[in-house]
């Protein structure tokens, strides 16, 4: 079958057979390889991608359900900047390894854009999904906030600037 | 990584041309939604159909809404949107209690209401839920719509009443006034399959009980429910003895098996304490002792 | 700097704004993995790569009758199919395990454990060739299993070995240390004897990444590239050309990005040696890399140790000795990742923390049906599985007195005068100060008011208004004391390789600097440490210095990363070899400022003429001058290179203390972890935000390991935690937020004083996490994983095994 997926704003295309999962999409016909896996039951999280703006975990999701759709992930975080929630990891070491990182800051990001201001136990509560091995959930949620609190600071000081 | 094995891909976009689908490709055919539970089933070739049909795009079947006397919720409504849905936190606290504790945030961003109760695994939590609240399941095929009560819909672990040309539209719960539900779920880890679930609706009239429901998961209890305990409860004073009393019948009452998630003493022994604190929950709702 | 000189913490910072030296620095590594661009195996991408999965046992016990591959081999996207009778023609159906016994690349005459290598496909894509292999017809004829470690010498227990000659039982060894005939006569007199059976039970590292290969044979240059999940690129390297026969010159293993390791990545797995097989039978790029479920039930699992320990004291609390029985589950195959010397690894180290003269320990390690391994998870060969014994014994006997567990600990821990200090087994302890380590956890815990809390609670508990369902509280301790880096040469060994290790450091004209290093980082943050290292030591901004590793052709020999060895060992090499080069760098600054080298001073990057400060080089300009036309005194080569080779004298011993605090739910028996508070002393701290995140990583597994993390076995050998929906790993939602403390003990021997700490938390975490649940529910001994199922059980006095399935 043919599909094609919007992918961080890029149109994309390829046939592919109807069972090629979406992470393999991705990886294997993109070459987007920022996307892991680390398991096959959708338990780990390291594949999450967003799939139309929402959070998913792209080892138990079809290419085929993704036809017609728009796809984020984590090579699409980055603007003129970086992301504040990428900032946020290396400002608080939110990463050892770096093998949960991609889908820990695609559902971080997903979080903030829907709650700026997250506390500890909301952002525990949203990054349940997604297993870390060499962190701790520490300083992941320290990353997080680092985001929260920075993009607070920003949006602030855009609404001074737009007041001057 | 396990990967499937081959099949072919079929989109619906309606109801009919679903059900269209199902006629011609057979009984080999299998509807898919969110994918959670049957992706990681067909990655370990334990479920192999020839056919899937994707349905998500019948987004008219994604909607929480009040229809008459009844709360609908379409069969593609999402986990997440249930756990958020202010109409449902109004009249039935069950729903957001079940879901925060159903996988986790992004298997509930994606996995819906209808693929949930229609695997049927029996660990399943809302198949608890919608037993206790006695909910109605609207069955469509090809020659009409039909209506199953919560309670006649699994017809064993991975089976339900929906047959190989029919999809699941919707699932109804009555709204009911003075009343107070909850949710109990003991789990290994967060996101885990319940070792136990009870969940719980009471009805009050006065210091009486008028109406309750008791849906209870994982543990073999038949149709998800304890009649039981229901009836030894309707018509009863609401005290802490009766809700005893319920309470051990419902683990008398329930079959559960041993596996690594506990033996059948404690599995029986947790449904005890789960259908108490459900109950007892449900019933300081219902009167608006406890938020 | 002189061996026994602490090191001087450098304040100063760079242009970039990083510390000259030790202190708080973001990762240089970051930038490509929150981009996305981290490279892992599975990342690799060959022109014309093949793709290959591996077909595994059923059955735990089984005989082979029968292989049928035609059906596969038809299959058109297949392009090879491999079996036991293949790489038997090419003399590599079996290989050495790092502990002296052989393993099946791919079995010829049994399986003998579930998820064992049983054929191979090789296929154009990875789809394909998951296809093929449920068209591999296999006829087995099933045999019984053993299962329960404790019947594995059972007079009928089936032989699983029957392929090693002379085999009449399933006995791997018999070890023992310590002084027995002393440690009884201890025992006899004690006034207090305290003896509990315990098990560790099997669990696994399961890192993020599983394990996986793409092999690349080379035909017209007989090169074979691999790109490999290995902590320990070189060791890998010389194994394959032992165990293929390749010419070593002509093996490059890269090892890439790891996705975590914790000594899951140590072993070669035939997946490996399968990929190169691949490769040369097709004479493409073959991808091999393992799915979660092989993962687990396959490669290196951990612990598995079943204890009887005993311990002797006065009735004041003086602990006189402890002694201690072990019957170690070793799976099919002895495959265990440790120094040759050591067949129990340096469990022997278990007498702990503590003052006493006596112990002694006997091991005896048997074959059961089960997957191989035993040494991995960040257990620092076995201290694990010492560190919980001695520290649950403890406890025991706090019990048994009625006395408080820390005033029992503090009654009895080494005092700083005691060190070096010599263990009843033979360790030598570097250096430490252990009470002050457990009073400053007491003190960020407020330990005294956590007793009277669970006093207060208790005696509400008792009372006539008690609430059932109130939450039992509890408080546990722990205190460790590490021995990472690994080690001496002459007594440390794997298959015959010392364990040294090499570091080269090279300092270009412009005052740039690379360092190759033979430790391979799985997300230690070496790039960024080692050249804090190489900074603190010649004053060179830490971003003008690179890091390479994990590629054998471009790094010096060594054995790599795993056991907390890199800093210990490996960072050693790399302030030896900056010492070098700035004792070279006086040289030449003595030469280009015509003084004698005595004249010379060194403070911040620059040797300056005494008293003269404005006349003097930075290394950048000394490395200018290195490679210029500068005379240079007689016998000083030019360039500014140093190459080492680091034998470490001894040990490091970290240590630490840790609390716990839990509440269990007494109706459900749901374990809530309220607070773990960590204490420790890993020397000074090259990069304390990076020694804090692993101390956070060692903590978590320490409540995976006390709650919820197993894999156990049915009797017919299947094994029940063969994916992530079974072996749970902690997520956020059961970890409390970290409270860290340090104290500071820096290594006599170690040239910058420093300790590893990679997995102080791992070994050091899981006793605290069970002596609290323990202390919640009032029970004395129960095993761990304290599932809601065990705990509730072992409240009512009826333990559940945790190594069987639950019936």
């Amino acid at each position: 079958m043919h599909v094609n997926v919007t992918v961080n704003g890029a149109e994309t295309g390829a046939d592919i057979e109807a069972r090629l999962l979406l992470v393999h999409y991705l990886r294997n016909e993109l070459g987007l390889t920022g996307t892991h896996w680390g398991c096959d039951t959708s338990n780990c999280g390291a594949c999450t991608v967003w799939l139309d703006g929402v959070p998913v975990k792209s080892c138990t999701t079809l290419a085929g359900m993704a036809d017609g759709h728009e796809v984020r992930t984590v090579e699409g975080l980055e603007g003129t900047d970086l992301d504040p929630v990428q900032q946020g990891f290396v400002e608080e070491h939110g990463l050892q390894c770096g093998f949960c990182t991609p889908g820990m800051m695609m559902t971080a990001r997903a979080l903030l854009d829907r709650d700026p201001d997250p506390d500890e136990a909301t952002i525990r509560e949203a990054i349940s999904g997604n297993l870390c091995r060499c962190t701790g959930y520490e300083n992941i949620i320290r990353a997080v906030r680092w985001a929260a609190t920075h993009e607070a600071a920003a949006r602030a000081a855009d609404q001074e600037g737009a007041g001057v | 990584m396990q990967v499937p094995a081959p099949f072919e891909y079929e989109r619906a976009t309606s109801v009919d041309e679903a059900i269209a689908l199902l006629t011609r490709h057979g009984a080999d055919a299998r509807l898919v939604a969110g994918g959670h539970s049957l992706l990681p089933m067909m990655k370990l070739r334990l479920a192999r159909p020839e056919t899937l049909i994707d349905i998500n795009g019948l987004s008219d079947l994604d909607y929480i809404r009040v229809d008459g006397d009844e709360i609908a919720l379409g069969a593609m409504t999402r986990h997440a949107a249930v756990l958020d849905s202010p109409l449902l936190a109004e009249h039935y606290r069950i729903f957001a209690e079940a879901e925060r504790v159903i996988a986790d945030p992004l298997v509930r961003n994606r996995g819906t209401v209808g693929g949930s109760l229609c695997q049927a695994d029996p660990s399943e939590d809302l198949s608890a839920v919608f037993s206790a609240l006695r909910g109605r399941a609207v069955i469509r095929a090809a020659s009409g719509t039909r209506s199953v009560d919560l309670r006649d819909f699994h017809r064993g672990p991975y089976e339900t009443a929906v047959g190989p040309a029919e999809i699941l539209l919707e699932v109804r719960v009555p709204i009911r006034p003075r009343t107070g539900s909850a949710y109990q779920k003991v789990e290994r880890r967060a996101g885990d399959w319940s070792i136990a679930a009870v969940g719980a609706f009471v009805q009050i009239d006065g210091d009486t009980i008028s109406d309750v429901g008791i849906g209870i998961t994982a543990v073999g209890a038949e149709h998800f429910a304890c009649v039981a305990a229901e009836d030894q409860l309707r018509g009863s004073p609401a005290t802490p003895e009766a809700v005893a009393a319920a309470a051990a019948t419902c683990a008398r009452s329930c079959h559960p098996s041993a596996d690594q998630r506990g033996p059948e003493d404690y599995k029986r022994h947790l449904v005890e304490v789960l259908a108490g604190r459900a109950l007892t929950q449900s019933i300081a709702r219902a009167r608006g002792e406890a938020s | 700097m002189t061996a026994t000189e602490a090191p001087i913490p450098d304040v100063s910072t760079s242009a970039a704004g990083n510390p000259l030296g030790f202190g708080r620095m973001l990762r240089k590594e970051d930038a490509r993995f929150v981009r996305g661009q981290g490279h892992y195996v599975d990342d690799v991408n060959l022109h014309g790569m093949l793709h290959s999965a591996i077909l595994r046992s059923s059955y735990a016990h089984a005989r082979i009758v029968s292989i049928d591959t035609s059906a596969a081999e038809a299959h058109p996207k297949v392009k090879a199919v491999i079996t036991g009778k293949t790489l038997e023609t090419l003399n590599l159906a079996w290989m050495p395990t790092l502990s002296g016994d052989v393993v099946s690349v791919l079995a010829t005459d049994k399986v003998r454990f579930q998820g064992q290598e049983v054929a191979y496909v090789v296929a154009e894509d990875e789809y394909a060739a998951r296809d093929a292999l449920e068209l591999i017809e296999v006829e087995y004829e099933p045999l019984p299993a053993v299962v329960d470690a404790r019947h594995a010498l059972d007079p009928d227990a089936p032989i699983i070995r029957d392929d090693l000659e002379g085999r009449t039982d399933n006995k791997i060894y018999d070890w023992e240390a310590g002084d027995q005939a002393a440690c009884d006569e201890v025992f006899a007199n004690a006034e207090v004897v305290v003896a509990e059976d315990m098990i560790y039970p099997r669990v696994h590292p399961a890192p993020m990444e599983t394990c996986g290969s793409v092999a690349h044979m080379d035909k017209v240059t007989g090169k074979l590239t691999i790109w490999t999940t290995t902590q320990a690129p070189h060791a890998h390297r010389t194994i394959y050309a032992l165990v293929a026969g390749l010419p070593e010159q002509k093996i490059q293993v890269i090892s890439p990005d790891i996705g975590g390791g914790f000594g899951n990545k140590v072993g070669i797995y035939p997946g490996y040696v399968l990929s190169i097989v691949g490769s040369i039978v097709t004479g493409a790029p073959v991808k091999w890399v393992e799915d979660r479920s092989e993962n687990l039930m396959s490669t290196s699992f951990a612990r598995d140790y079943h204890m009887h320990g005993e311990i002797a004291a006065t009735r004041e609390g003086k602990i006189l000795a402890l002694r201690v029985d072990v019957l170690a589950d070793h799976g099919a195959f002895n495959g265990v990742a440790q120094p040759t010397k050591f067949p129990a690894g340096f469990f022997h180290i278990f007498t702990g923390s503590y003052d006493y003269p006596a112990a002694h320990c006997k091991v005896t390690a048997v074959y059961t049906n089960k997957a191989l391994g035993g040494v991995a998870y960040a257990c620092s060969f076995r201290i694990t599985e010492a560190v919980y014994l001695v520290e649950r014994m403890v406890t025991c006997l706090a019990d048994e007195l009625k006395m408080d567990p820390a005033e029992l600990r503090m009654k009895n821990l080494l005092r700083p005068e005691q060190f070096p200090y010599t263990s009843p087994t033979g360790w030598e302890y570097d250096s430490g100060d252990y009470p002050r380590a457990l009073k400053e956890a007491m003190r960020i815990a407020g330990y005294d008011e956590l007793r009277r809390e669970q006093a207060e609670r208790r005696a509400a508990a008792a009372g006539p208004d008690a609430d059932p369902a109130a939450p039992l509280m509890g408080i546990g301790l722990s205190f460790f004391t590490e021995g990472v880096g690994a080690g001496p040469r002459k007594h440390m060994d794997i298959l015959g390789l010392g364990m040294a290790d090499g570091c080269e450091l090279r300092i270009h004209p412009t005052g740039k600097a690379q360092l190759r290093l033979s430790v391979q980082t799985q997300g230690q943050g070496h790039e960024t440490t080692f050249a804090q290292i190489v900074s603190h030591v010649i004053g060179l901004p830490p971003e003008d210095i690179e890091v390479i590793h994990g590629d054998t052709d471009n790094t010096p020999f060594g054995l790599g990363t795993y056991g907390s060895r890199s800093t210990p060992v490996s960072g050693a090499a790399a302030a030896v070899a900056a010492q070098r080069i700035k004792d070279k760098a006086r040289i030449i600054a003595a030469a280009a400022l015509e003084c004698s080298v005595d004249d010379l001073e060194w403070e911040h990057g620059r040797w300056f003429v005494k008293g003269d400060p404005s006349q003097g080089k930075t290394i950048a300009e000394i490395a200018m001058a290195a490679h210029s036309s500068l005379e240079l005194p007689e016998g000083v080569e030019g360039h500014l290179d140093a190459s080492v080779v680091y034998n470490p004298p001894n040990l490091t011993y970290p240590f630490g203390a840790y609390i716990c605090v839990v509440d269990v739910d007494p109706q459900t028996g749901v374990v809530k972890v309220r607070r773990f508070i960590a204490v420790d002393d890993c020397g000074p701290r090259i990069n304390p935000m990076i020694v804090e995140g692993q101390v956070h990583g060692g903590l978590a597994d320490g409540v995976g390991m006390a709650l919820m993390e197993v894999i156990a076995f049915d009797s017919d050998g299947n094994n029940l935690g063969g994916s992530f929906m079974d072996y749970l790993l902690p997520t956020s939602m059961e970890c409390p937020s970290w409270e860290l403390g340090e104290t500071v003990t820096p290594s006599p021997h170690h040239p910058i004083g420093v300790k590893g700490v990679g997995e102080s938390a791992t070994v050091g975490s899981p006793p605290a996490v069970v002596n609290a649940v323990l202390d919640a529910i009032q029970v004395r001994q129960a095993d761990m994983p304290f599932t809601p199922a065990m705990t509730w059980r072992a409240l009512q006095g009826r333990n559940l095994r945790p190594d069987l399935a639950i019936e």
